[in-house]
């Protein structure tokens, strides 16, 4: 792996064992691995994983087992996913903010 | 097997609980189904990377790497023999059937008996600022390196209390991660009253006890009594501010902080399935109602290991094994009857420690009930412990439902999960209730978000 970028919240202590990738992140190609979830080829290169929609704050997730909900991202064509939950593959295309007119249900 | 003799078991969960009972039902024959919200078996405590690969277990679990491997390989050997779901919620449980959903596809899995081995979770109580980026839960803290390798920031703060807290501020720092300080509410005090009792598994002590001297040699503050009093920061965590046992205060420059009070039981599934549920005074909480073996009172349901009762992983495969001889026995086959004392006996032996940890590390009910009104309580909806305050007392909600339906703490996406502990606590001091009279909350299908397109699959009868 190269080295962790400045702007990554996570800091990576073991060399993974994963093949290095290339994911978008609100359209920059940032490198992750293989073997990472979501939230952690995200936070290895960013400090959040979306903004909160109520209040706007940054998040970036707390449990990191698919139990608070706190890491749901999105993706470029507008799905959903749970970061932490979810595996990253090569040309995952993800976003911090919704794109388009998608807001999170419940929300009006 | 005879054809028509087939009973389906189901089991929720693949850590050390549900892999044990697996293991333990495929010896007497049977095929149970194993539904797994993780990648690979494991569970929290024996996660690995999504691959499921572990290049090196000393790395990647330490002290435990041993059992991780022996919990991989014993459920490698029955993968034939089951019908395995990895990343599949259980989302529901409705006469007899248990709900599942992967990748948008639901489906209903009619069962005889069903075991629940769910796990637990960080037991969490807010602390102001507590909703900035760069606060994890303790479990999440140690999934990040144990899983991945990776520490949760460069400048990490522990604050909570609990054996997890001096196990993951060990491992961060024998992982190369800066540990700026160990803060544990627990007074010392209460930590040596517990000795005896803690002896009840001398090995668990003298674990606990190595990390002290090496975060010690490497001249890691830990301070005792201490009391976390805010994280700060424009944005994101820059400081955190907490009182000394002496009432003294001080600021660390962090950017990270791993909180966490013990672990409590992921119970919402059991109480979907109607299982009673007792309060222990011992652990300030609701528990499931179950026997030695993990029979509920509902027929059919059965529980083990963490989900049932948080007594850490070894004696979650003592009570996996267990639960499997309970359902074993229900359905009609011999079991040892010896083999089931020597695991009642050994569960025992966990019990007594369980309860020396209490002792030693005391759930600090007066920080939960103190959060500042300022504070969220709820980082889901952004709701504050002064709107939950007065709730309880203007509106007099009686009780946490009531509570959480007039106030929304505890109906955002987490469903209770985080703010539960301290919502309790807080409305019990609120109304001058002991904690056990506000109730507690109950559990709602689906007790995870699925995905709105659900696609469902004809139930099979």
């Amino acid at each position: 792996m190269a080295q962790v970028p400045v702007t990554g919240r996570f800091h990576r202590l073991r060399p993974t064992t994963g093949k290095r990738i290339e994911i978008d992140i609100d359209g920059e190609t940032v490198t992750a691995s293989s073997e990472d979830t979501v939230l952690v080829a995200v936070l290895s290169a960013r400090r959040i994983v979306r903004r909160s929609e109520f209040g706007g704050g940054g998040r970036a997730g707390m449990c990191l087992m698919g139990a608070c909900q706190d890491c749901w991202m999105w993706t470029a064509d507008g799905r959903r996913l749970r970061a932490c939950t979810t595996r990253i593959a090569p040309g995952m295309s993800l976003r911090t903010d919704p794109p388009g007119d998608h807001l999170w249900p419940g929300r009006s | 097997m005879m054809p028509g003799e087939a009973k389906r078991v189901a089991i929720v969960g693949a850590g050390p609980a549900g892999v044990r009972a697996a293991e333990r039902l495929v010896k007497a024959g049977l095929a149970p189904i194993v539904i797994d919200e993780g990648f690979s078996a494991g569970g929290q405590i024996y996660r690995r990377p999504p691959g499921g690969e572990v290049k090196d277990y000393s790395a990647s679990y330490g002290a435990d790497a041993s059992r991780a491997r022996a919990i991989h390989q014993a459920f490698a050997r029955i993968g034939e023999r089951i019908d395995y779901r990895p990343q599949t919620l259980a989302w529901n449980i409705r006469e007899n059937r248990l709900w599942i959903a992967r990748d948008g596809n639901a489906e209903a899995i009619a069962f005889d008996a069903l075991l629940l081995a769910t796990g637990a979770l960080d037991r969490s109580i807010p602390v102001p600022g507590w909703d900035l980026p760069g606060c994890y839960t303790m479990g999440g803290s140690q999934i990040a390196l144990k899983a991945h390798g990776c520490a949760i920031g460069e400048r990490v703060a522990f604050v909570g209390t609990g054996p997890l807290l001096y196990l993951v501020a060990w491992q961060y720092s024998k992982a190369g991660a800066t540990v700026v300080s160990v803060l544990d509410t627990a007074p010392r005090g209460s930590q040596l009253r517990a000795i005896p009792g803690l002896l009840a598994r001398p090995d668990f002590l003298m674990r606990g006890a190595r990390f002290r001297a090496d975060l010690a040699r490497q001249r890691i503050p830990v301070h005792t009594g201490a009391t976390p009093l805010r994280i700060e920061g424009a944005d994101d965590v820059e400081r955190l501010v907490w009182e000394d046992a002496s009432g003294r205060e001080h600021v660390e420059t962090i950017d990270a902080v791993a909180l966490g009070f013990h672990l409590r039981s992921e119970t919402q599934l059991a109480d979907l399935a109607g299982v009673a549920f007792s309060f222990d005074d011992t652990l300030s909480q609701w528990v499931p109602q179950r026997d030695a073996s993990g029979r509920t009172g509902v027929r059919g349901i059965y529980m083990a290991g963490d989900g049932a009762r948080v007594l850490g992983a070894d004696a979650a495969e003592a009570g996996g094994r267990l639960a499997a001889c309970a359902i074993l026995a229900d359905l009609g086959r011999a079991v040892d009857v010896q083999e089931v004392e020597r695991l009642q006996a050994s569960m025992t032996k966990f019990e007594r420690f369980r309860d020396a940890l209490a002792t030693a590390f005391p759930w600090p009910a007066a920080l939960a009930a103190g959060v500042a009104d300022d504070a969220q309580i709820c980082r889901c909806e952004n709701i504050t412990a002064g709107q939950l305050r007065e709730v309880a007392s203007l509106k007099g909600a009686p009780e946490l439902n009531r509570a959480k339906a007039l106030s929304r703490v505890g109906m955002g996406r987490c469903q209770g999960r985080y703010c539960g502990p301290a919502a309790a606590e807080i409305l019990a001091a609120c109304q001058g209730k002991s904690l056990d009279a506000v109730g507690r909350m109950r559990g709602q299908a689906p007790v995870k978000p699925l995905s709105g397109a659900l696609k469902m699959k004809d139930a099979d009868a």
